[in-house]
């Protein structure tokens, strides 16, 4: 069950980020471009997502088990630490000088243009590379 | 701000949040890194639903120009880098990305959908500090490419 659950909600994440213009590097960098033509449209994406989960989140956190699982699989950290930051802010990095970060990353291979292949393979290799060296467990 | 998409995009966000919600109904968080980084040795033991929901991924957007979505709005390469250069920059940035959302445990979708969502402080702070370092590089590169 949770695998149709889990294809459902794939297509719908690739389809919003599809809507919601976030598969364009232009309307990114747009964004965080702040002292140039500065397109808010992000903000709106984050606002709208975080406004249903926010909300759908703390309903389903009152069950004891989830509907289509044995339990919820949440990050046991609940400290800031150096690796949390600096993490992010690599990532942060990243996500300025190419406009994509994972989510539209993937859900553009859909339209077959070799760039993003070469930004995929590039980010998967630093999946790889982060996993092997820089794991914390 | 004549680029900007206010209806388009908040809709696009309530899906992306209907979305997540589906998935954490079933238990698991819709991080995209989270969800490739299972796949990558050391993987995790449930790679079914990650690569269903991953070609799911790829299926939703292939299916929105076929049902009348526009897509001609999509700029690859916003700074007007010189071939070799933006292929650079995918690269790096490529790195980055992977090596950065894995040592900081998310990314956009993970913490700052989905994290931010559960009020996770660990997520609020991840999401400032890749805005801000991200904002900080934009910043550099259209000031050195001067557009």
């Amino acid at each position: 069950m949770f695998n149709i659950i889990a294809t459902i909600s794939g297509v719908l994440f690739g389809m919003g980020l599809a809507i919601s213009g976030m598969l364009s590097p232009g309307k990114v960098i747009g964004f965080l471009d702040i002292t140039g033509n500065w397109d808010p449209s992000l903000a709106f994406v984050m606002g709208g997502a975080v406004l249903v989960t926010v909300v759908s989140f703390k309903l389903l956190l009152k069950r004891p088990i989830p509907f289509f699982g044995d339990k919820f699989h949440l990050p046991s950290k609940k400290d800031i630490d150096a690796r949390l930051l600096v993490g992010a802010g690599l990532f942060g990095a990243g996500w300025g000088i190419g406009g994509l970060c994972p989510g539209p990353a993937v859900s553009s291979l859909a339209y077959a243009d070799p760039k993003i292949a070469v930004f995929v393979v590039s980010m998967v290799t630093g999946i790889i590379i982060a996993k092997r060296f820089f794991s914390n467990r | 701000m004549e680029n900007f998409t206010p209806f388009l995009s908040l809709a696009g966000g309530l899906v992306l949040g209907i979305s997540a919600t589906l998935l954490f109904a079933g238990g698991r968080i819709a991080g995209i890194s989270g969800i490739i980084g299972g796949l990558v040795p050391p993987s995790d033991p449930e790679k079914k639903w990650r690569l269903l929901f991953l070609l799911g991924l790829i299926g939703g957007a292939a299916l929105y120009p076929i049902i009348g979505g526009d897509i001609s709005y999509i700029s690859l390469n916003p700074y007007g880098f010189a071939d070799q250069l933006h292929f650079a920059a995918l690269i790096v940035g490529g790195l980055l990305v992977g090596i950065g959302t894995q040592v900081g445990g998310g990314c956009t979708s993970g913490h700052g959908v989905c994290g931010i969502g559960r009020l996770s402080v660990r997520s609020i702070a991840a999401t400032l500090t890749f805005m801000a370092v991200a904002g900080i590089v934009v910043f550099i590169i259209r000031t050195v490419v001067g557009g």
